[in-house]
């Protein structure tokens, strides 16, 4: 009997074992990232004696996350808000519609565009800090040196980020719609006819509460998605600077892309089920 | 977990064998470490002496044999056990490995906080005795990154003594360190062993310290242990591997290199 080796494989066959193969490989990462998260919520709710000093690790790491995140989430989601209805215009214009500006920004920021846009700010700060901190406690053996301690690195590290992150992500989701439509504002007043109080009237006329839960609900999620990447790659670092560097890159990398790829699922259940009214 | 017996064996090893992925590193070890003994593992780099190390301290799990360690088999016991275990010991690396987002301080008064039901304040008290141990008085509010090498290494130790452990492991405690330096560290080793009558395994390829500090030196020496003696015992070793490692002299024409080459041509034939 020929080696398995020697069997000729034909190009279709090879095509579908590459595709198996890395199928698998996703599952097995994205089953990682779950596995992370249930354990870090398992020892957030059985570690009750600890919970005190974890609280406090949390807030510092939301302050770290959070806090100092809202400035450039600020500018970024008020400039996109500013887009928003600048493009919008463009195009209402022609249809005479300039009176549906306030409800297009509010609408596309509120249940898009304010999470996704906090959601990338957020991989490019915190996401990638994590991955470099856990990355370099491993190079620097402060992982092993927590694990001989008696103390988990789970707990210690990453189970406080994951409260951190699932309070703060959405809060700040929050925060950029305020902003969001605070740049259309800009346009309303300056080049849309609109006083600042209509526009705000016209924005509160065209948004329902479920416009802002969507939002909410998809910022929760990408919060505990960009922690599970960035603490999973931290922890998956090899030997070296340049491993660190490395696990950073792509702790970005995917967590862009699963945050995007979540956003389409979200966004079309939410479609599907009548946007959650 | 059992009591602890002066001369019963806290730490045994039986047909220890690890591996890194399906390399073998440790090939069937056997040893006894006894309460209260000093006792050093010395070997040259890639001897295995730091992955030993690692076994012992439950970061390497074995591929066969067993590790016990206060009669708890590291290899089989569960998460807690092991972390029972471990507050009983104390491991200071060799780099430090002092958490860099916190002071030194806070290194040293982290597993107090976490594994003692000490008041802060205690705590606190604490801290600055282990640091005055380790000759570091003053430095608590400093961060790790602006200490020397040998700094790292004495607020490591302080951190390791911070639960009074019963094991204290030392990784390479005087490599990278002037020679000054050093004798610091072998002092406060015997310092430690006279004070407390700690067991300590230290992993070194210092000859001078392991003389100094040992009651017993473990040769490692490619993943087995070709010599288990007392200090004065070793030294008139005839062991060729060790006599080799005692005096200092090179391996000839690189045999190393010639074996690995013949392995390579063999492998392409």
């Amino acid at each position: 009997m020929p080696a398995r080796s020697e069997v000729a494989v034909s190009p279709v066959t090879g095509f579908l074992v590459r595709v198996g193969g890395a199928a698998e490989g996703i599952f097995i990462y994205v089953g990682g990232l779950a596995q992370l998260t249930a354990r870090s919520f398992l020892l957030v709710l059985v570690s009750p004696l600890k919970r005190g000093r974890s609280l406090q690790r949390a807030i510092h790491q939301a302050m770290a996350s959070g806090v100092t995140a809202i400035p450039i989430v600020s500018l970024i989601t008020f400039f996109i808000g500013l887009i928003m209805a600048l493009q919008g215009a463009y195009e209402l214009k022609k249809l005479g519609a300039m009176q549906m500006v306030p409800a297009l920004v509010a609408v596309s920021v509120t249940r898009e565009l304010g999470p996704l846009i906090t959601a990338i700010v957020v991989i490019g700060r915190s996401g990638s800090a994590f991955a470099a901190e856990i990355g370099t406690m491993r190079v620097t053996e402060e992982l092993d040196a927590l694990s001989t301690m008696a103390l988990d690195p789970l707990a210690f590290l990453v189970a406080p980020k994951f409260i951190a992150m699932a309070v703060m992500v959405p809060c700040l989701a929050i925060w950029s719609d305020l902003m969001g439509v605070l740049g259309g504002c800009l346009f309303g007043v300056t080049g849309g006819g609109f006083s600042a109080v209509g526009y705000f009237v016209n924005t509160r006329n065209a948004l329902v509460l479920s416009d802002v839960m969507t939002g909410v609900i998809k910022a929760f999620v990408f919060g505990i998605i960009i922690t599970a990447v960035g603490c999973q790659e931290g922890f998956s670092t090899g030997a070296g600077a340049e491993e660190v560097g490395k696990s950073t890159t792509s702790a970005v990398v995917i967590s862009i892309l699963m945050v995007i790829l979540v956003d389409v699922v979200f966004t079309a259940l939410f479609y599907l089920t009548g946007g959650l009214t | 977990m059992q009591e602890a017996v002066p001369g019963e064996p806290i730490i045994s090893a039986r047909q220890l064998r690890v591996q890194y992925g399906t390399r073998e590193i440790l090939h069937g070890l056997d040893f006894d470490i006894r309460h209260g003994e000093v006792v050093v593992i010395l070997g040259g780099s890639g001897s295995g002496k730091s992955t030993l190390l690692r076994t012992i301290v439950g970061l390497e799990k074995p591929h066969s044999g067993e590790i016990l360690v206060k009669g708890t088999d590291l290899g089989k016991a569960s998460k807690r056990e092991i972390a029972e275990v471990r507050k009983k010991m104390g491991l200071a690396f060799q780099g430090g490995a002092l958490l860099g987002s916190l002071t030194v301080g806070q290194n040293i008064a982290l597993p107090l906080l976490e594994h003692s039901s000490l008041a802060e304040s205690t705590v606190e008290v604490m801290v600055r005795i282990k640091l005055e141990q380790v000759g570091l008085s003053g430095f608590e509010y400093y961060n790790p990154s602006q200490l020397s090498g040998g700094m790292k290494k004495r607020a490591a130790f302080a951190r390791a003594l911070a639960l009074d452990p019963e094991m204290l492991f030392f990784d390479e405690p005087s490599a990278g360190l002037d020679p000054i330096m050093a004798a610091g560290i072998d002092d406060l080793i015997l310092n430690l062993k006279r004070a407390y009558s700690i067991t300590m395994v230290i992993v070194t390829h210092e000859l001078a310290s392991a003389f100094l500090v040992a009651d017993r030196i473990m040769v490692v020496d490619k993943g087995y242990i070709i010599a288990d003696e007392p200090p004065e015992v070793l030294k008139q070793s005839t062991h060729p591997r060790v006599r080799q490692f005692l005096d200092r002299v090179p391996d000839t024409e690189n045999e190393d290199d010639v074996d690995h080459l013949r392995l390579y041509m063999e492998g392409v034939n």
